[in-house]
């Protein structure tokens, strides 16, 4: 019997990095040159398959622009299982912004939170300014994962979630929030549903 | 910033980002802005790194308290009512995907010295001790009136017309002793003075049906509460707004609100930077409140003691309750408003293991606010440390429709939000020009 897990992903980095862009590539496998800005995708699912059977749900959540003016909300990246953090090897800029959004999750973010660093536009390698040794040795440092990725291109962009998605926990369901519970899994807590009505009808509204 | 908006929205505040999100919706092309490095304004949830250096700047939290990132402590006490106006706002937005929502387990109030619970089913209406049982049967006639009320159906008025009769001569008509006409119209109708019971009494049902429709809706109490504070529900709706292209600034210092030669809004200037927009929302701290000088959009309407309490145990008597609301009524008391405690917990993920979190709070009659909530605070046993603050309640001077300049409300002392849905119904009418009318939002953030 296979099983289905699901996790939060999230998606960090300085803007024009080409977060969404990767999310585009690897939900819908599509690459857009003018995409204006982030509408309409800021909430995307996509599956893994994994040898042993089971399949991991990715819910993966953009930043919808919020990034831009230092504006994204904690509730953003609250209860992540795992945090894509994009710089651009083109802007070595984009990789000090990168550290940042890392140091925010190890402070904030729950301690069991995977991070993956990802190196965005690695068809531009002729205007590199990040070289792979300085990424990938900050990386071993910090114990996150590291890849160079391509949205336009497509390189590397399915082997980081595929790499992600083998190092999730395949044993507990993470707590994700009630989006994942709306999805059906379950979460063994105690919420309550607003989009379910009358919960608990009760034929008498007299309490006394 | 060079580019020109629709409306510029300044703070984020529950009611604000709302505004900005059912605007964006709409089509409208929104800026929002904050001074602020964090969202939330008068509405946030702080941890405890900010809590402290709001209340005691230069002093550590304390280690014992825990971990900083395990705190959302609420800056203003509500709740939010299960069959209320946000509950609506919040599911046809569908901004309900990012929020988790848990019941506060239960509702208390003060009577004669000590607390009972509002009984939330038939078996504990038998067993309360709120009333004898000579008055519980009063009580059910009334109660099975109420429910069984049909406008178009005068059989069910029983002689009484709600648009006419005082709420008095309907609690007259069934009897009702005094406690319990305290208990229905301060912990059920939820008003905080007795100014309700002269006046007709439609407003008084309306409310008594709210509370009851919520109560049966979750079970243990009318209310419902956002894991991690209230501070996620003005994040949630600006993640609406930017999904829908709203532009999001927060630690931006706003210097001046620019009009032209007639007074109407041009735009508001930040630094050397200027934003131009036809239409300016934003709370009463944008435009003046607190300040001496400059012009006048924004006046105090009373003021309101809120008291942050940290406990290390549940409120005695309250049978360790993980959350409470405890209305202590204005009579019990001897004063013209209620004071209510509002205590969140651990498991509503906004303190650490063991915390408690209490807000007691009333609207301030005398110049010594604090002594005013003593009654409050003494139920709570032990503090382990308190933030108190006394905060006008501003209302604007103007409706915006001369000037396009829309002030919201300050946070009032209800003890839930519908308040804050009847400015956003209010502001967006003079906004838009037409009522707000919630439409099911768009599948825009694609599942697969
Ligand atoms: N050459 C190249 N351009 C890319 C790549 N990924 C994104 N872009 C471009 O970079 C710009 C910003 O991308 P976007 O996905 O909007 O970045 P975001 O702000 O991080 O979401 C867009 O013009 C994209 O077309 C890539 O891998 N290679
Ligand atoms: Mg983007």
């Amino acid at each position: 019997m296979s099983k289905q897990l699901q996790f939060k992903l999230v998606l960090l980095g300085e803007s024009a990095v080409g977060k969404s862009s990767l999310v585009l590539r690897f939900v819908k496998d599509q690459f857009d040159d003018y995409r204006e800005s982030t509408i309409g995708a800021a909430f995307l699912t996509q599956t893994v398959a994994l040898d042993d059977g089971t399949t991991v749900k990715f819910e993966i959540w953009d930043t919808a622009g919020q990034e831009r003016y230092k504006s994204l909300a904690p509730m953003y990246y609250r209860n992540a299982n795992c945090a894509v953090v994009v710089y651009d090897i083109t802007q070595s800029s984009s990789l000090d912004k990168a550290r940042n959004w890392i140091r925010e999750l190890q402070r904030q973010a729950d301690p069991s939170i995977i991070i993956a660093l990802c190196g965005n536009k690695s068809d531009l390698a002729a205007r590199r300014q990040v070289t792979q040794e300085e990424a990938q040795k900050y990386a071993e440092e910090e114990g996150l994962m590291w890849a160079e990725t391509s949205a336009k291109s497509g390189d590397g962009v399915a082997d980081i979630f595929t790499a992600i998605a083998k190092k999730l926990p395949t044993t507990a369901q993470p707590a994700a929030r009630a989006g994942a519970a709306r999805a059906g899994a379950a979460t063994g807590r105690a919420g309550v549903d607003l989009n379910k009505q009358n919960a608990a009808t009760s034929n008498d509204p007299c309490n006394c | 910033m060079d580019e020109e908006y629709d409306v510029v929205v300044l703070g984020t505040g529950l009611t604000e980002c709302i505004l900005s999100g059912l605007l964006s919706v709409e089509g409208k092309k929104v800026l929002h802005m904050d001074r602020n490095d964090y969202y939330g304004g008068d509405s946030a949830s702080l941890n405890l790194t900010q809590l402290y250096r709001k209340f005691r700047p230069g002093q550590e939290p304390p280690a014992e308290l825990g971990r900083d990132r395990d705190y959302a402590v609420d800056l203003v006490p509500k709740f939010i009512i299960a069959s209320g106006e946000l509950t609506k706002i919040l599911v046809h937005t569908d901004v309900t995907r990012y929020l988790e929502f848990k019941q506060i387990a239960g509702s208390f109030v003060y009577r004669d010295g000590k607390i009972s619970k509002v009984p939330s089913t038939e078996m504990e209406a038998v067993r309360s001790p709120l009333m004898g049982i000579f008055e519980k049967r009063r009580a059910k006639k009334f109660f099975e009136f109420l429910q069984g009320w049909k406008d178009e159906d005068p059989a069910t008025h029983q002689g009484i017309d709600l648009d006419k009769d005082s709420m008095r001569s309907v609690y007259e008509k069934f009897g009702l002793e005094p406690g319990t006409q305290d208990f229905i119209g301060h912990a059920m109708a939820l008003y905080l003075d007795d100014d309700y019971i002269d006046k007709p009494a439609r407003p008084s049902y309306d409310r008594i049906v709210l509370y009851t429709s919520s109560m049966a809706r979750y079970g243990k109490s009318p209310y419902i509460y956002p894991l991690y504070g209230l501070g996620e529900l003005p994040q949630s709706f600006a993640r609406l707004s930017a999904i829908y292209g709203g532009t999001y600034m927060l630690d931006k210092q706003i210097d001046e609100i620019i009009t032209d030669a007639d007074g109407k809004f041009v735009g508001v200037r930040s630094g050397e930077e200027t934003v131009k927009a036809k239409q300016v929302i934003g709370d009463p701290s944008y435009f003046g409140a607190g300040k001496e000088g400059g012009k006048l959009r924004v006046v105090e309407e009373g003021k309101v003691i809120r008291a942050i309490c940290i406990l290390k145990h549940p409120i005695p008597g309250t049978e360790d309750s993980d959350s409470v609301q405890i209305i202590i009524p204005q009579n019990q008391v001897n004063r013209r408003n209620d004071i209510y405690i509002a205590m969140v917990s651990s498991t509503h993920n906004v303190c650490a293991k063991d915390v408690y979190v209490a807000i007691v709070s009333t609207i301030v009659e005398t110049d010594r606010p604090e002594q005013e909530i003593a009654p409050g605070l003494q139920l709570l046993g032990p503090i382990y440390d308190k933030f108190v603050t006394v905060s006008p309640l501003y209302t604007p001077t103007a409706d915006g429709k001369s000037d396009n300049i829309f002030v919201t409300r300050s946070y009032d002392a209800t003890s839930h939000f519908e308040t804050v849905v009847e400015d956003v119904q209010d502001v967006w009418k003079r906004v838009i020009g037409a009522d707000l009318v919630l439409k099911k939002r768009d599948n825009v953030e694609v599942e697969q």
